[in-house]
């Protein structure tokens, strides 16, 4: 500070500001009260219906797989990850989203492992938070279902009442035994191998069988609408999702109606709501641009439709995603946005 | 109905954010004059383009309006004495840029009636266009939005250029900020006055004032004291940050684009701001050169916020003091607006002529935020005005890939903080965005100053 005159008010008024007090941060001084961890925990707490929902149709083992799947990637984030990590809630998202993916009889051992390996390969090994190509639920859920078809595609019947412990799930690691809980197929595995249709009503509602969170498409659709009110996931990406996939099937449907199933029971079936609104959304792992997440989100949808009626799987979200996921850097980089004051395709 | 369809769908560039614009502290409160401090301090350096070069002595008695610095060169103004007083120093005194400037120190005189000499600036009547834009140098005229660009270069429009129509910005879409609301509400004729002087000297005939809808006063008055024989139209706009950017503001208007790297008048325009306007009335009208302005003193930080007439070279102390001073829990004294306000290191810096405002901010908003990685959201694609992708500029930044940054089109960037205030990651982008420019400004200039040389040596051989 340059030498100071002692004139009449030097000094006295503005004494509050001083002695060391004046902070010095680069503009602009306004910030929007949006946060990281506020966007991780508005998506997490907008999920908790969808969680009581599956606890009163699956019973109690729904909670107990889910509360599984979160320990595994809470406990990885915190062992292999950066300190701190766990508060901006990302992990506890991963391991909720990839709990709601799973069969409620699944032993909890393999929710717990595939929380894990979620947070462990699917995020950090890539370099944590941001850096993620894939979708850490869908890496954990892609793995289960590949070291453990048997046990990811036992779905047990919905409405078996509340405080119902089935199947293996207090198995010890490794140790599967016999499967004794009633089991009922999921509408799409009846609808491919079996070719019954599952009554739409029904599907919307929630109360069929299937993974925890895919039955209900009527809470993910209010969650997800809320979140995209919020700005806290692109619109864009389920509308398209959901756009292709409804016109895709409308039309094969009309082609042959007896093997193909139409847009309703598509889109109100399996995981697609789910999917569409909670997996694909992903920010990391999805597109910045808008003109990206229009193309992102029909890729999405015409894989499900592809996958669901000509793959060997009944169900092929989680496939169509991860695919999606990986073409994101290109998708990006071709969508660039047209800069203020030049026209689209001149050169930079 | 159409009509008001249309109008609502004209008032707006596409982008931008909406931040809480906290006018109600001074929005409604009268600009009052502050009394003279005890001494001014004048940086010759005010205004874009060179500084003006100091033309008085130490001890030297010199009187309100009086001139103590001298253009250099066509982009550039002259610096005059805000009060009577003798010169107590030239010295260097704290720059509100937080660097340090050559400057005038006068110790002003308090008996003195602080009465100008009698027209220093002729009457607007008698002048042709040529002599107006003289008289508008010779007054020290520059924008008083913040860039305080001098206002004569801007009155003559580039050879072969025409300017269709003059944009007047009165959106002021800075938070806090008030002094030009309550120039339209309190001097619509003077507002009125100073578009026509414009209009004369560009030889347009048609003017259109843009002022954010937030400000229903100020448009009422300014269409009630239209004048009949011009062509002036007042619009409305949408609220909305950055709308007081030139650019914006003309997309706003007209629903054209400025091409990237080009001025307004390529879509021939002229932008100047209404306070800026009514300081041209005011200089002919008075016959006094520009040494005064409107400040915006509000802020949570502040006591008493107010709009107060502040001779230019004041200290920031003097006027926060005049304010009943600052709380106890304030933190942090920005020159300007709190989106775009360069913080405050000392505040004996004085008021310059760009200074539009002082806002204060305590401890509620000065907390540092903790910074995640991005996460991809894509926000700041929806905030930038300039349609940029500031994630991705981040990212090449932190590799310290400059060159793809400037291919990314870096420098359409006008630093408005738009992608900072969105960013629920808290990057810092807009400060990268500053550092990243100035970088490469510099190595553009040993650039050239390598070539030339180079050049310089193949002619001596």
């Amino acid at each position: 500070m340059t030498e100071r005159r002692d004139g009449p008010r030097a000094g006295r008024e503005a004494a509050a500001v001083e002695g060391g007090r004046l902070a010095l941060v680069a503009s602009p001084h306004l910030k929007s009260p949006d946060s990281t961890p506020r966007i991780m925990w508005t998506v997490t707490i907008t999920l908790l219906p969808l969680v009581a929902m599956s606890t009163w149709v699956f019973g109690v083992n729904a909670l107990l797989v889910i509360s599984a799947a979160v320990l595994g990637a809470v406990g990885a984030e915190r062992l292999l990850g950066a300190g701190g990590a766990i508060r901006d809630g990302s992990a506890a998202l991963t391991g909720l989203l990839l709990g709601l993916t799973l069969p409620a009889s699944l032993p909890l051992w393999m929710a717990v492992l595939g929380g894990g390996v979620g947070i462990g390969f699917g995020k950090l090994l890539f370099g944590g938070l941001g850096q993620n190509i894939f979708n850490p639920a869908l890496v954990g859920r892609a793995f289960l279902q590949a070291a453990f078809p048997t046990a990811l595609t036992t779905w047990p019947d919905p409405g078996q009442g509340w405080g119902i412990w089935t199947g293996d799930l207090f198995a010890l690691p490794f140790f599967s035994g016999r499967v004794d809980a009633v089991t009922g197929a999921t509408p799409l595995g009846l609808m491919k191998f079996e070719e019954v249709s599952t009554p739409v009503r029904d599907l919307f509602v929630g109360t069929t069988a299937g993974s925890l969170g895919e039955t209900s498409a009527l809470l993910i659709v209010i969650g997800g609408i809320y979140l995209a009110y919020r700005n806290y996931l692109n619109w864009r990406i389920p509308v398209s999702i959901l756009a292709v996939v409804a016109g895709l099937s409308s039309a094969i449907h009309a082609i042959d109606p007896a093997r193909f199933p139409g847009a309703p029971f598509m889109l109100f079936s399996g995981g697609l709501m789910l999917g569409a609104v909670y997996m694909a959304t992903d920010m990391v792992t999805s597109p910045v641009t808008n003109s990206g997440a229009w193309i992102y989100g029909a890729g999405i949808g015409a894989l499900v439709v592809l996958i669901r009626f000509w793959g060997g799987l009944p169900e092929g979200v989680m496939y169509a995603i991860l695919f999606m996921n990986a073409f994101v850097p290109f998708i990006d980089r071709a969508t660039q946005p047209r800069v203020f004051g030049t026209r689209r395709g001149a050169p930079a | 109905m159409i009509g008001l369809l249309e109008e609502w769908l004209r008032g707006g560039f596409r982008h931008g954010i909406h931040p809480p614009d906290h006018k109600e502290a001074t929005s409604a409160v009268p600009i009052r004059r502050m009394p003279f401090p005890s001494e001014i301090v004048l940086p010759m350096r005010q205004h874009a383009g060179a500084p003006a070069r100091l033309i008085v002595q130490p001890g030297q008695r010199v009187e309100r309006g009086d001139k103590v610095g001298e253009p250099q060169g066509h982009v550039s103004v002259p610096i005059h004495a805000s009060a009577s007083g003798r010169v107590a120093a030239v010295e260097w005194c704290p720059h509100p840029d937080g660097s340090q400037a050559e400057a005038v120190r006068i110790e002003v005189d308090p008996h003195s009636a602080q009465i100008p000499r009698p027209r220093l600036v002729p009457r607007w009547e008698d002048l042709d266009a040529d002599q107006v834009r003289a008289a508008v140098k010779e007054a020290g005229v520059v924008g008083l939005g913040g860039a305080a660009f001098p206002t004569h270069v801007k009155l003559q429009p580039p050879e072969g250029e025409r300017v269709e129509t003059l944009i007047v910005n009165g959106a002021e879409c800075e938070p806090w900020l008030t002094s030009d609301h309550r120039v339209m509400v309190e001097h619509p004729e003077r507002v009125h006055f100073g578009i026509r002087i414009m209009m004369q000297c560009l030889g347009t005939s048609k003017a259109v004032i843009g002022v954010e809808r937030n400000k229903p006063d100020a448009v009422a008055r300014l269409r009630e004291t239209l004048p009949a024989d011009l062509d002036i139209e007042v619009i409305a706009l949408r609220v909305k940050y950055p709308q007081g950017a030139e650019k914006m503001l003309i997309r706003a208007v007209t629903g054209e684009e400025v091409p990237s790297g080009k001025l307004p008048v390529h879509v021939g325009t002229v932008v100047q701001n209404v306070g800026s306007i009514a300081a041209i009335a005011e200089v002919f009208e008075t016959g006094y050169p520009l040494i005064e302005r409107i400040v915006t003193v509000s802020g949570p930080g502040v006591v008493r916020p107010s709009n107060l007439v502040v001779p230019v070279g004041t200290r920031l102390r003097d006027v926060l003091a005049f304010c009943g001073g600052c709380t106890p829990d304030a933190r942090e004294v920005l020159a300007g607006g709190p989106m775009m306000g360069a913080p405050q290191a000392d505040l004996d810096a004085p008021v310059l002529k760009g200074t539009s405002g002082i806002v204060v901010l305590t401890d509620a908003e000065a907390k540092p935020s903790r910074v995640y990685p991005c996460i991809g959201c894509g926000h700041c694609l929806d905030a930038c005005p300039v349609f940029l992708n500031p994630s991705l500029l981040g990212k090449e930044a932190q590799a310290g890939r400059y060159a793809e940054m400037e291919a990314h089109h870096l420098m359409d960037c006008m630093v408005c903080g738009s992608c900072s205030y969105v960013c629920p990651s808290n990057i810092p982008l807009s400060q990268i965005f500053a550092l990243a420019k100035g970088a490469l400004r510099r190595e553009a200039g040993r650039r050239r100053a390598a070539e030339s040389a180079a050049a310089d040596g193949g002619k001596a051989a």
